[in-house]
């Protein structure tokens, strides 16, 4: 094939064409519950502008968005739901836990936060703060395009190995059979936990 | 018009138990006659405004001998006044007589003290809990459940990449 | 799917053949933050809405009891996390209350600039995001702008932009320097400026004045009725604002420079023109306190026992090490009263009261918060009734509810 190829063309594997494509244009979704999810405002308005690196098309649907962004405490209430949207947002998707709430229920050691989204759904990219400057923020950003750059294929395949769990131990199975307490919510069978049988409540 | 220490004595029949503090009034009136103290404090002393309605846990307090506490604090918005009234129930079953029907303010408050100590308001219409979820078991602010719960908090599935 | 999100307001009694129920939230644009609304619709006006709330529920005030007064600060500032110091110095204010210190007249000028700063912050992002909803972004830009220069103001005097625990029980953090000052005063000299652009916006957008005139309609009988303080109640009439009437901080002395801003319409137009008044009346007010800011110490002398002492106090002089050992042990803490006290605040969304009871300990025994986002939000199926459904996002801007504030 004697043809010549203009200046202008390149030659690349697709896997690394599409992280290219994909790596400027993160569509967040923003899963703002509490404080960060001011500083995830800011950081979409004049002085940070997220949109120099292609992430500003905020997406309320998930069915339109790329990467999660958790900005703020998640509490038992809302577990079930942000599990939910998780699930909802197509393939490859990503989340990024903002804040010190959002990754390790911060300040909040109480009986309604969880103590970190990790335990309940997958985090690609922590940043720490209460809350984290919008700076911090920007960089989350660009560290994802990295990950996502390095690690991604054109058809998901990278996903396919992490079957495991992948965040700290999760709690509720230390607990044992006596503390055992009502699930506020049953996410395998699709059930609320009204009707169950309380083991013990004190 | 009376203030609301003579009003308080003179429908209670003796004369009204006060703790002043700061500027603060503070009334003890008994639970059975917290309904018409309110309601003739709202129509005859002027304290139109139910500011807050808030539950206080006496569990271990020093020398309390009650253990819940509810507190009205009303307001006169013409004049500025404020009165704080205290009315004190027990446990089996704490009860105390709904002022949804004098203030419409008092609905949610009233929920939120059902929902954070379990004190039931009779004639409330709509008594469910409303900061916590449905389902949950307990009251969080009562004195003796514990600042981290009992696990509650961690008792969701996982969900992990291959799943999702 | 799994989950079965169940239906509060399951009523049989309306006739369901022509009713929808439509869920609205916990996750939607409009409701800024965590806040579930059920719509019962019929076509597109909306019968009956009940919300659902406590998606944020945080547990504050239990988290209150397990800490003491100078740790409790910094939780407090995550309560109406746009007006983060407001918060702080409604709560100090109470406690200083409790234990009966006497704050100095610098403290005094310093707490009063944070918070209007606050007020007009908290506004900012009210009217940004009641437009936003509404279609108007530019608003939301603009807003962000000015919103920026109050964070760097705060961030040059405590260290920290948003959530800064500026606040100390007897006095602040750190003093103050001539630069936070000098800040100040462009920001008063140029938010004129940025305010008359967002009223060019809106004032006389028509998109925005049908979509909020005679919107969400409260009249002065029921914000008496509902407890409603604040901007929603002077936007119905009702003329309450504590810094008039129950003069704190420096309020009482800066009284002649400040004007109770108020409306009869009681809509949300009513509403937005309220704050949009109140922010100018704000920056009278820290124009007119800048200028007087009192010398002096920051804090309360060491020797009354109730201020944590300065790093400096701390290591160079012994009074200030046995007072910084007597506050952070955890078997000394404060020597309280045992008593109860209610102080409050005119925050920028309404009277934010805290109900203090002390058991003699250091740690507060009772820290009861009366949140103005949580009485406000009561009134949303007040306001809904018979409006249509793009009306939920006017009604629901107009009132600033923070989720935080709401569910604590």
């Amino acid at each position: 094939m004697a043809m010549k190829l203009d200046d202008s063309v390149f030659v690349a594997p697709l896997d690394q064409l599409a992280n290219w494509v994909r790596k400027h244009s993160l569509w967040p979704m923003p899963f703002a519950t509490a404080c960060c999810g001011i500083e995830l405002m800011a950081t979409a308005s004049s002085r940070y502008d997220i949109s120099r690196f292609g992430a500003e098309a905020m997406r309320f649907t998930p069915r339109q968005c790329d990467v999660m962004i958790v900005a703020g405490r998640v509490v038992m209430k809302m577990v079930p739901v942000m599990q939910r949207i998780w699930l909802q947002m197509p393939e490859p998707k990503w989340c990024i836990s903002m804040g010190a709430c959002a990754s390790s229920g911060g300040v909040f050691d109480t009986y309604a936060v969880v103590q970190g989204i990790d335990r309940f759904i997958p985090v690609d990219v922590y940043v720490p703060g209460c809350p984290p400057r919008p700076e911090q923020l920007i960089r989350a950003v660009l560290d994802l395009q990295e990950k996502v750059q390095k690690t991604g294929t054109i058809n998901g395949r990278e996903f396919a190995k992490r079957t495991k769990y992948e965040g700290p131990a999760p709690l509720a199975d230390e607990l044992g059979a006596a503390e055992l307490v009502v699930a506020p919510g049953n996410y395998a069978s699709g059930k609320r936990s009204r009707g169950l049988p309380i083991v013990s409540n004190n | 018009m009376p203030t609301a220490v003579e009003y308080c004595s003179s429908l209670l029949g003796s004369p009204v138990p006060i703790s002043e503090f700061k500027g603060n009034i503070r009334l003890v009136i008994p639970a059975e006659k917290i309904y018409a103290v309110l309601s003739g404090l709202k129509s005859s002393v002027g304290y139109d405004m139910l500011c807050d309605l808030a539950g206080i846990d006496y569990l271990n307090y020093p020398e309390a001998t009650d253990r819940y506490a509810v507190l009205y604090s009303l307001t006169n918005t013409s004049t500025g006044e404020r009165v704080f009234l205290k009315t004190f129930v027990n446990d089996p079953e704490p009860e105390l007589p709904s002022v949804v029907a004098l203030w419409e303010g008092a609905n949610w408050m009233e929920r939120e003290v059902f929902d954070m100590f379990g004190i039931t308001f009779t004639g409330h219409p709509d008594l469910r809990r409303i900061l916590m979820p449905d389902a949950f078991v307990g009251h969080p602010l009562r004195k003796d459940y514990p600042l981290r719960g009992y696990g509650e908090r961690h008792n969701f599935p996982t969900l992990t990449r291959a799943e999702s | 799917m799994p989950l079965e999100l169940l239906d509060p307001a399951a009523d049989t009694s309306l006739d369901s053949e022509y009713l929808y129920t439509l869920n609205f939230g916990p996750q939607h644009p409009a409701t800024h933050t965590t806040l579930r609304l059920v719509l019962t619709l019929d076509g597109e006006t909306i019968v009956k809405a009940v919300p659902d709330i406590g998606y944020l529920h945080s547990g504050f005030e239990k988290l209150g009891e397990d800490l003491d007064f100078n740790q409790y600060v910094t939780v407090v500032d995550r309560m109406n996390y746009i007006s983060p110091v407001a918060n702080e110095i409604a709560w100090v204010h109470s406690v200083e209350k409790l234990l009966g210190i006497d704050i100095t007249p610098r403290c005094k000028y310093i707490r009063t600039i944070l918070a209007e700063l606050g007020r007009i912050s908290d506004h900012l992002l009210c009217v940004a995001a009641a437009s936003l909803d509404l279609g108007g972004l530019t608003t939301f830009f603009y807003a962000f702008n000015e919103r920026e220069k109050v964070y760097d103001i705060i961030e040059s005097a405590s260290g920290q932009r948003f959530h800064p625990s500026y606040c100390r029980v007897g006095g602040m953090m750190n003093d103050i320097t001539p630069d936070v000052v000098q800040k100040i005063r462009d920001f008063v000299r140029d938010f004129g400026k940025a305010q008359a652009d967002i009223a060019r916006l809106l004032n006389k957008n028509k998109i925005f004045i049908e979509r909020t005139k005679g919107v969400g309609v409260l009249t002065r009988e029921e914000a008496i009725n509902r407890s409603v303080s604040g901007p929603v109640a002077r936007a119905s009439g009702l003329l309450r604002d504590l810094r008039k009437d129950e003069p704190y901080l420096a309020y009482g002395e800066l009284q002649s420079s400040f004007k109770v801003v108020a409306s009869k319409g009681g809509d949300c137009l009513s509403r937005y023109l309220v704050r949009m008044g109140e922010m100018a009346e704000s920056i009278k007010i820290i124009a007119a306190a800048v200028e007087n800011i009192p010398g002096g110490a920051m804090n309360i002398d060491v020797n009354e026992k109730t201020n944590i002492p300065s790093k400096q106090e701390t290591y160079r002089t012994i009074e200030g090490l046995i007072q910084h050992f007597e506050l952070f042990m955890w078997n000394r803490r404060f020597e309280t009263p045992i008593n109860e006290v209610y102080g409050a605040n005119e925050t920028a969304n309404g009277e934010l009261g805290f109900y203090v009871v002390s058991d003699g300990t250091g740690k507060p025994f009772r820290a009861r918060t009366r949140p103005p986002s949580f009485i406000h939000f009561a009134l949303f199926p007040h306001l809904m009734e018979g409006h249509q459904i793009s009306d939920v996002p006017a009604i629901l801007g107009s009132l600033n509810i923070i989720a935080a504030e709401l569910d604590r």
